[in-house]
């Protein structure tokens, strides 16, 4: 009975995915427009999956609609630079005044108001975590370029999200804090909406009215329910919901927040961050127990009186808690909505492996470090802080010399500045040698490649040791926040294993379903190698290659059979990869030192190891050793 | 901004705020890392502070909030050589935003000063506000590099050396490193997190009335800050006179040699590296026991401090998938039986 009870309602709900997620989305994208212009600073923003379009171009355009007047709405530039985005020194001010100004920045000029972001997928995690800060603080922190400085700044962040299904997705504290979730890539041009004036009006009344609207307690209880039976984790999302209800109500002139607000709460806040299906009832089990919620701060008795719940007639809380999950129900994209109901994951869960990504990635570009004394040129920045505290204790005696030089060059010269008593010199007196510029830290990683022999001759004695050795590498090599690749060669070719990564389970895993057998392609393997030391490099990281193999090539390069021409073959792949540069590690696999193997080494400029009982921690050290420089 | 959600309103986090209260009590313990999910009120945690701790007398006029009561730090700038008056001023729980900058960290020279008057004076930075309170890092996992090797060897030596555009400065620089942050973001360098004394790991809360009370309680700080200050003031007092007397009594609680050896078991059987573990484990536990008004560091302290001294320190072993609590965990239920 039960069961059939859910799958009705699953039926039912997917039905209402599938046919009504468009127009949900159409009539809601108005709806969370506006809710967001009623609270911006509450709801701390919008994500909007959507990709550039005339649909999305309409819904900015119905925001711009609603947006007060006088209150700001900026863009934030994709790679804005920290000193533009939270505020750093500005320079005509500073020389002008002889003291540090602040120039304010984007985030604080938004006050109030919005800030667009586009491509919000691409931010770098710097950038996120200073949306992220002020978001929660609801002000800005300079602490740069000898200012102190705290500025308020309450704004919400539209984030456009138009991140594919493979790209990194938009950063999850960022998200989790973006209180409405929208998706309008499902909504029809036609259904594209449309401003209104009436419904700015409404807005301005509605932002006046909201700190009065009140949410009664079975609302809070029930998207509080409706979070934990959709899996929603971020207690944020709770709180978001009850703003949203709250806005929501205020928008339709309401004093206190009903059902319908809930409902509209759950389309926009939780039904898009919902990670499962909620578990069907078995009995209306409605004796929670409620126990309190701990011990020690257990609300005490004098808690101001809440004031009796004003919606006109309360539904029972289960019966509330069922409307506003099915509510967030019908706002999951019946893609997603079929993935829940299967019971996969959500798409949160793979944000996490794409993020650490981006971090290594924005980090290899260079973080700004300091600093140095030198001209600001060939591309070189100039450093205006250091220029000026470089400047600044010669100012007097520089004062004094051109005073001097100007009294002996002429009665004609300029006058004298005094040089004592001046209240606020007219300029600062800069040198050459004043001048310093910015220095860029250059993060230096190393990517460990790994090729691994998987040849009949290699697997049969060693392979399994070989694994074992380099499990152990990769354990070294995450303590050091190396990268590792790893390639393998056997039969005809090389083969890819592991494209460069830090994520030791991938790693593990690749390695754990290595098949063994087959030629030895040496050259092929080198070539992989050197091909991948090449890209490594590219990307900024430094290579050591790491050859595990007995060195005994008995297939050539274009692929056919022969012991001569292979072993030819792999010393010339060999000399190939030694004119690139880098560090080099041969692993004799072989159960006796085999000559091959050591040619071989001598070939690539490596240093040669034998295994002879595949110590583990000795191969690991060697490379360690190589590594350390 | 002077309004805070007040630190004893939080819901929950029990280990978080068991942490916080113990490194505020003994700041030898170390710092506290606050790792884990998304809005469980790390932050307001830590920011909540500021109003919780007790007062602390300082020198009137030290750019470094000297003590008193101890001798001169011999530092320029520092008014405790002349012996004027005192005050008592909050502890100093100072955040250090990221994007913050060398110079406002270590401290620079002052432009104003030196282009105006022509004099070579410091401007004291973050660490030196930060002196005998807390430096707070929310995002700690992305904090620059350079930045955190300058945090490193301060809170190691206790001491700020400024040697930058020809200032040669030192001064006290004695903070608790309070970080926080989502690991999902990336993680933390084994030599920074090696200087947290306690690490936490938070987890959103599960249970239904736990969430609402949550939300109500936030719902009702931001209709009206000033009446929910003012609501939970006895609950504030009432924290911070435990600090108080916490402090107090640190000096007399006993660790006796049995403890000891507990904990160097515990570290043992969990092969964490070095003493530091076993150092944390008893000066947490003892500042536990003040905290308890136990005079003597017993089981029960050492069991309830072991997950957030000891959880961090674990031997990485990146094949094994374990949670290092689960580890701890188990190693606990066999050496200290509840």
């Amino acid at each position: 009975m039960a069961e059939q009870v859910s799958a009705a309602r699953r039926a039912e709900a997917t039905g209402r995915g599938v046919a009504g997620a468009a127009e949900v989305g159409a009539t809601d994208a108005v709806l969370a427009a506006a809710l967001l212009m009623v609270d911006p600073a509450g709801l701390g923003g919008v994500r909007v999956q959507a990709q550039a379009g005339p649909v999305r171009d309409a819904w900015l355009a119905l925001v711009r609609s609603l947006v007060p007047e006088g209150v700001p709405l900026r863009r934030l530039p994709q790679h804005a630079s920290d000193d533009r985005l939270i505020g750093g020194i500005d320079l005509p001010a500073t020389l002008a005044a002889g003291r540090p100004v602040l120039q304010q920045g984007l985030l604080a000029s938004a006050d109030g108001g919005l800030l667009l972001a586009a491509m919000a997928e691409r931010l770098s995690a710097t950038t996120a975590a200073h949306l992220t800060a002020v978001l929660d603080q609801g002000l800005v922190r300079v602490e740069r370029d000898g200012i102190t400085a705290l500025t308020p700044s309450r704004l919400a962040v539209v984030a456009f999200d138009e991140a594919l299904p493979d790209d990194p997705p938009l950063s999850p504290a960022l998200a989790d804090r973006l209180g409405l979730w929208l998706d309008l890539s499902a909504t029809a041009w036609r259904d594209a909406p449309q401003p209104d004036a009436e419904l700015a009006a409404n807005v301005q009344q509605a932002r006046a009215a909201l700190p009065g609207v009140r949410v009664g307690d079975d609302l809070v209880q029930a998207l509080c329910a409706a979070t934990l039976a959709l899996g929603v984790d971020s207690p944020r999302a709770a709180w978001f919901a009850v703003r949203a209800a709250r806005a929501s109500a205020a928008l339709f002139g309401r004093a206190a927040a009903t059902a319908d607000d809930a409902a509209l709460a759950a389309r926009l806040v939780l039904g898009p961050r919902a990670t499962r299906w909620p578990p069907e009832p078995e009995q209306p089990e409605q004796p929670e127990p409620p126990e309190p919620p701990e011990e020690e701060a257990a609300p005490p008795p004098d808690r101001p009186p809440e004031p009796p719940p004003e919606a006109p007639e309360p539904p029972a809380p289960g019966e509330l808690e069922d409307q506003v999950v099915d509510a967030a129900l019908a706002a999951i994209p019946a893609g997603l909505l079929a993935r829940l109901a299967s019971g996969e994951h959500a798409a949160d869960r793979r944000s996490l492996a794409g993020r650490a990504g981006a971090v290594s990635a924005s980090r290899q570009r260079g973080r700004p470090l300091g600093a140095r004394r030198g001209v600001p040129q060939g591309g070189a920045r100039l450093h205006l802080t250091a220029t000026l505290r470089a400047a600044a204790p010669w100012q007097r005696v520089r004062r004094l010399m051109e005073a001097s030089a100007a009294a002996t060059a002429g009665p004609v010269a300029a006058p004298p500045v005094p040089a004592g008593d001046a209240p606020a010199p007219a300029r600062v007196l800069v040198r050459a040698d004043d001048f310093h510029v910015r220095r860029f830290e250059q993060r230096r990683t190393t990517t460990t490649v790994f090729a691994v022999d998987a040849s009949g001759s290699s697997a049969l004695y060693r392979l399994a040791e070989a694994k074992g050795a380099v499990e152990l590498l990769l354990a070294e090599c995450y303590v050091r926040r190396d990268q590792v690749a790893v390639i393998t060669f056997r039969g005809l070719a090389a083969e890819v294993l592991l494209p460069p990564t830090r994520s030791l389970v991938r790693a593990k895993r690749a390695l754990a379903g290595l098949p063994g057998g087959g030629g030895t392609p040496l050259a092929a393997g080198l070539e992989a190698a050197a091909r991948m030391a090449e890209q490594v490099r590219r990307s900024g990281s430094t290579p050591v290659v790491v050859i595990l193999t007995d060195g005994r090539a008995n297939v050539s390069r274009n692929g056919q059979g022969g012991r001569a021409q292979a072993q030819q073959d792999a010393l010339a792949a060999a000399r190939r990869l030694r004119a690139l540069g880098g560090h080099t590690l041969l692993v004799d696999t072989s159960v006796r030192p085999e000559p091959a193997a050591l040619a071989l080494a001598v070939a690539l400029g490596a240093r040669y190891l034998a295994l002879p009982q595949a110590d583990a921690a000795l191969l690991s050290r060697a490379v360690g050793g190589r590594r350390g420089r | 901004m002077s309004n805070t959600f007040p630190f004893s309103a939080i819901v929950g986090q029990d280990e978080m705020k068991l942490a916080i209260l113990v490194a505020a009590v003994d700041p030898s313990v170390g710092g506290v890392l606050i790792f884990g999910d998304r809005g469980t009120g790390k932050s307001t945690a830590v920011r909540a502070l500021a109003a919780l701790l007790p007062k602390m007398r300082t020198v009137v006029g030290c750019r470094y909030g000297c003590d008193p009561a101890r001798p001169f730090c011999g530092a320029k700038g520092c008014a405790a050589q002349q012996a004027g008056k005192s005050a008592l001023v909050p502890v100093p729980v100072v955040d250090l935003p990221l994007g913050a900058t060398e110079d406002r960290v270590v401290g620079a020279l002052d432009i104003e000063k030196a282009l105006t008057q022509g004099t070579k004076s410091f401007e004291p930075g973050l660490l030196a506000r930060a002196n005998r309170g807390f430096l707070y890092i929310d995002e700690v996992n992305l904090l620059e590099d350079h930045l955190v090797d300058l945090l490193i060897d301060v809170a190691a030596s206790g001491e700020n050396v400024v040697e930058r555009e020809g200032l040669s400065v030192r001064h006290p620089a004695r903070f608790v490193l309070v970080g926080s942050g989502n690991p999902e973001e990336g993680e933390l360098r084994p030599q920074l997190l090696d200087r947290f004394g306690l690490a936490v790991d938070v987890k959103t809360p599960t249970d239904l009335p736990t969430r609402v009370e949550v939300i109500k309680r936030r719902d009702a700080y931001e209709r009206d800050p000033a009446a929910f200050i003012a609501l939970w003031k006895k609950d504030e007092d009432k924290t911070r006179k435990r600090i108080v007397a916490a402090r107090e009594r640190l000096p007399e609680v006993q660790v006796p040699d049995s403890a000891l050896e507990r904990t160097a078991q515990l570290c043992m059987a969990l092969g964490t590296d070095g003493l530091r573990g076993e150092l944390t484990v008893m000066r947490a536990a003892r500042s536990l026991a003040a905290l308890d008004g136990a005079p003597v560091v017993g089981d029960e302290q050492i069991r309830r401090i072991a997950r957030p001294a000891l959880r961090h320190r674990l031997r990485r072993d990146p094949l094994d998938d374990t949670d290092a609590t689960v580890r701890v965990d188990r190693v606990l239920s066999e050496l200290f039986p509840a």
